[in-house]
């Protein structure tokens, strides 16, 4: 009896479905033939190496195409569509990783050679040709990045609340408008203001650590205002409304319930903020300039800063190119773990603070 | 809570660490007297190309005199020049001297009206015309087939123009791609400056630091210039000769015979080239002789110069401009950034007068 | 809290409480600030680039006797192609990231995999140059090659293929990479603010998990897209170091993508001009500033148009 039911009647909840293996399935079958395929090409010498980014990306392509083909035969048009975007979302993933563990291989590949304790511990000051580190061009980045937040992240958060919570009217729609235009703000005209800012206070040709951060905090406030105005839009208002009804004061609804709220938006918009402009090359170069010697003192002469260090390092190899180089790589290296350090602290940062929820 | 105590944790030992970490292992030993009384900050600023050079001196002059910091910024000639007029810096790093209307307007906020300026050619760089073909280190060209090859016009390997200089070398038919600086450059501006003088039938534009015709690669800086004709094949272009490493170079066709560059070749063209007339005696201003027929004479050639008040306002400034400028000019110095930047030292003759231009400084 | 005033017969009103007075000014205040610094930089802008205009075009060595507008125009045109190329890459391609990161990735994935995509923002635009040009370039190159021979009837393939790779389509590609990051973060949280209940409302009508996407998340998801993507323009239009790094520009005004003739964008000539410029030439350069300036503006204006910001589904209208 069920041995019949199951041959003459199929299972109601499967039947009309592709199997739940098949997708997996055909996913290594197209895979296992675009590889084969393409170390043909390569032993007919079409390509001279085996492409292995081409090989992945034929196999997704045929898969997709024989998943929809199938299923919209099985399952019809509406499933078929599904799969097919699935299919589609996915790869959109997998592109995005392709350039990604490049440059990862490219920075760690090279970095790793000088990223050693002397890295760490010395200036470039009286260093010719091997040795040297970036040290005074660590403390350079972090100082003025720090003061660039300490500028930025207040007067944006206060400008998204403002926009969110009291703005009505035109100054409000102005504010909008201008942040976006502010968001188009060259890097490098925005060191040139700095620079002209602060020449004009302490005379002509003067390059000030304080100066990087201005510049910094200029390309940064639109990114904190933008980025942590869409998340505070994102609250309900159940939620203040709910607050307002206990009688709970607006500016205290602000801080109590709707930063928490969106907590997570916010720091992930700072976050983005600090990594958009702590690896800046330009507005520094043209504002705080370039130095080899320590400096802590922001307002006292040229501060190096790791993006100018990269960059002179690449631009000025001297004789003995390779230990320029290397350094160059060690220090990108450096920037990328500083910026997923600030990352991670930010998360744990959104975590403890954040309201705990449903989802 | 817990998580609070973590953080100032965190940052008691984050700031800890910078407080202990306070300065560099390298800057700690700073001050211990070693016969030398100067003391102070200068700064200047200027040309990129000299950064590799400036860094060496700065060492060196540093290791003599412990207490002094010389800031030396790579902003580019422009900036550096501009800088120093406006007295913000305390020399300059150009890649072409002042011009006459710039001196004739005597508008230098740190020097002493009326005085004028000191300039001494101190970087003296071979240009290298560097390629990347399969097999082949040399190749030997005239200006003519140089300027063509840049403008555009010569567009094979193959091509009867290059194949006629080189008969001993298979040439392979594969297409020129001609690399040139994407920047505003001195190195573009010398160049430019030599086609023009040696090959002005075909090199119609006016020298400047800007790459005058369309067509081309571009690529920025003279890192960008050789890793884009290191990367490439069939590639060419031009940068300074120390950072020409293994790839392929041109010996250049001066009167009769074919030069490779080399530190010796440069020198000479700067001894039998004339001083730019109407100048101060410390201003020893350079007017290279491009079309020089002179045996033994590489003609590309980067003069950057390093400029000063000829009278500070400030007897500190004056003090250690004087004693870095003659460091600079000196032997071991020269020899130093040879070594390590690969610039032609100076020679004799022009040290003398260096000499007596630094001597001036007050 | 309250004050004897409170008790003075008057229409019923909110309690203006010092801390809300003191709250709401500092908003303000911050506002203004914006609006202030943004009003600087560009009295700033158009100070500095009056010589430029009002300077005789042949005493301006950048010039080489052209007229400014002759020498800004491939530099606009640079700008805006390379940006609109890059967003084209990137809009869809950070959509379907943001998706598979909010929607289809197993939820404990998905965190790792936001952070994932993150880090590219962590990379300093100068490593990005490098990369492009050193990496990226000679990768694409032979495809380049293959591009223009095969499809070299269409404008946009036309040839000759530039030998080293170094074009505007791979400056773009860089740009889309550059960018992608901050275009996929912020769509990414404004997905998982999507009501539950929208979504499972869609689902327990029979949708499968496209429609649900298509009808709940997309809709209320638009105006951070928007958003997103004017963030993402800025930066693109922008971009200084990496477009130097990476492109050959020899100002050609092209819609073709492989080859090496290519117009430069306006923060790129900047940075590659600025060093050794002197005198009026730094005005001329700061005036090209002030035009990227106008183009933000306009494109922002234009967006602006498009889009009504103020969408039904914010949760504070």
């Amino acid at each position: 009896m069920t041995q019949a039911s199951s041959t003459s009647i199929q299972n109601a909840y499967s039947s009309g479905r592709l199997g739940s293996s098949v997708p997996a399935l055909l996913l290594l079958t197209t895979m296992a033939v675009s590889a084969v395929l393409f170390l043909f090409l390569q032993l007919a010498g079409t390509t001279e190496r085996y492409n292995i980014v081409g090989a992945v990306l034929l196999g997704i392509v045929l898969y997709g195409v024989i998943l929809y083909i199938a299923s919209r035969l099985v399952e019809g048009s509406r499933r078929a569509m599904d799969r097919l975007v699935t299919t589609l979302v996915a790869t959109a993933f997998v592109i995005a990783l392709l350039p990604l563990i490049s440059v990862m291989f490219t920075v760690l590949a090279n970095g790793s050679a000088r990223f050693d304790l002397q890295f760490f511990t010395y200036s470039m000051r009286n260093i010719v040709g091997v040795g040297g580190g970036a040290l005074h061009a660590i403390v350079g980045t972090v100082l003025m990045t720090l003061v660039a937040s300490l500028i930025s992240v207040p007067i944006g958060l206060m400008t998204s609340i403002y926009l969110v919570e009291y703005g009505r009217g035109p100054l409000a729609r102005a504010i909008t408008f201008f942040v976006d235009v502010m968001t188009g703000i060259p890097s490098i005209v925005a060191g040139l203001f700095a620079y002209a800012l602060f020449a004009i206070i302490f005379g002509p040709g003067v390059r000030l650590g304080i100066a990087g951060a201005v510049a910094l905090s200029v390309l940064m406030i639109p990114v904190v205002v933008r980025s942590s105005e869409e998340m505070l839009r994102l609250v309900p208002n159940e939620l203040r409304e709910a607050a307002y009804a206990l009688g709970v004061p607006r500016w205290l609804t602000i801080l109590k319930v709707v930063l928490p709220t969106s907590i997570a938006g916010i720091t992930t918009g700072v976050m983005l903020a600090v990594a958009r402009v702590i690896g800046e090359t330009a507005p520094l170069l043209v504002a705080a300039g370039f130095t080899s010697n320590m400096n802590y003192d922001l307002f006292d002469g040229r501060m190096q800063s790791l993006p100018v260090f990269v960059y002179s390092s690449y631009v000025s190899q001297g004789t003995d190119a390779q230990a320029s180089l290397d350094r160059a790589w060690a220090g990108a290296l450096t920037l990328i773990l500083i910026v997923m350090l600030l990352n991670l602290l930010a998360r744990l940062i959104a975590r403890y603070f954040a309201p705990k929820l449903g989802r | 809570m817990k998580f609070e105590r973590c953080a100032r944790g965190a940052i008691v030992a984050v700031a800890g660490a910078l407080l202990l970490s306070s300065c560099a292992v390298n800057e700690r030993d700073l001050g211990d007297g070693s016969g030398s009384d100067l003391s102070g900050t200068i700064v200047g600023s200027g040309s990129s190309a000299q950064q590799a050079a400036q860094e060496v001196w700065v060492a060196g002059f540093q290791s003599d005199n412990p207490d002094v910091t010389v800031e030396y910024d790579p902003a580019g000639s422009g900036a550096g020049r501009d800088t120093f007029t406006a007295g913000g810096s305390g020399f300059a790093g150009t890649d072409r001297a002042f011009d006459d209307e710039e001196v004739a307007a005597d508008e230098f906020a740190s020097c002493v009206p009326g005085r004028g300026i000191i300039e001494l050619p101190t970087f003296i760089s071979p240009i290298a015309v560097i390629f990347n073909l399969d097999g082949i280190e040399s190749l030997n060209l005239d200006a003519a087939t140089i300027a063509g090859i840049f403008k555009g016009t010569i567009t094979q390997w193959d091509d009867e123009a290059i194949a006629a200089q080189n008969e001993r070398t298979d040439l392979p038919s594969t297409p020129i791609t001609a690399v040139h600086r994407a920047d505003d450059s001195g190195t573009t501006e010398n160049f430019t400056d030599y086609l023009h003088a040696a090959a002005p039938q075909i090199w119609d534009a006016e020298p400047g630091g800007e790459w005058p015709y369309e067509g081309g690669e571009a690529a920025p800086q003279t890192s960008g210039v050789v890793d884009a004709v290191r990367n490439g094949t069939g590639t060419v272009g031009y940068a300074d000769a120390s950072r020409a490493g293994d790839l392929g170079v041109v010996s250049v066709k001066v009167g009769g015979e074919y030069v490779p560059y080399s530190s010796e070749a440069a020198a000479a063209i700067v001894d039998v080239s004339p001083f730019v007339e109407g100048r101060t005696k410390g201003d020893l201003a350079i007017e290279i002789d491009r079309a020089s027929a002179e045996a033994g004479v590489y003609p590309i050639v980067l003069i950057s110069y390093l400029v000063g008040c000829q009278e500070y306002r400030s007897t500190e400034q004056a003090e250690l401009a004087k004693a870095y400028f003659g460091y600079v000019i000196s032997d071991e110095a020269q020899a130093a950034a040879e070594e390590a930047a690969g610039i032609a030292p100076i020679s004799l003759t022009l040290y003398e007068r260096a000499a007596v231009a630094v001597e001036s400084i007050r | 809290m309250s004050s004897s005033a409170a008790s003075t017969a008057r229409p019923v009103r909110a309690k203006q409480r010092p801390g809300d007075r003191v709250f709401s000014g500092g908003a303000l205040a911050a506002g203004s600030l914006i609006l202030a610094v943004l009003a600087a930089v560009a009295a700033f802008l158009v100070l500095q680039s009056i010589p430029a205009f009002t300077t005789p075009a042949d005493e301006v060595a950048i010039l080489a006797g052209e007229t400014f507008w002759t020498y800004v125009w491939p530099l606009v045109f640079g700008t805006l192609w390379s940006a609109a190329l890059a967003l084209l890459m990137a809009v869809p391609l950070a959509i379907g990231i943001a998706l598979f990161i909010s929607h289809y990735a197993p939820r404990r994935l998905a965190q790792g995999l936001g952070y994932i995509i993150d880090l590219l923002a962590a990379v300093p635009s100068i490593v990005f140059g490098l990369w492009g040009g050193n990496v990226l370039a000679p990768a694409v190159q032979p495809f380049y090659t293959w591009a223009t021979e095969n499809f070299g009837w269409i404008p946009f393939f036309a040839g000759p293929a530039s030998g080293t790779g170094r074009t505007i389509l791979t400056a773009s590609i860089v740009l889309a990479v550059m960018v992608l990051p901050i275009i996929t973060a912020l769509t990414r949280e404004v997905f998982l603010q999507t009501p539950v209940l929208h979504e499972e409302a869609a689902l327990a009508l029979g949708s499968t998990r496209w429609e649900m996407i298509r009808m709940t998340v997309l809709p209320f998801g638009r105006p951070g897209i928007i958003s997103a993507s004017m963030l993402g323009l800025g930066r693109a239009l922008g971009e200084t170091i990496a477009v130097a790094t990476v492109l050959s520009s020899t100002g050609a005004v092209t819609f073709a993508l492989f080859t090496s003739d290519n117009p430069s964008t306006i923060a790129a000539n900047i940075a590659l001009s600025f060093p050794e410029a002197y005198g009026v030439n730094v005005d001329v350069l700061i005036a090209t500033g002030l035009i990227l300036f106008a183009i933000t503006l306009v494109v922002n204006s234009i967006a602006r148009y498009i889009v009504s910001r103020r969408s039904a589904f914010s949760g504070a209208n």
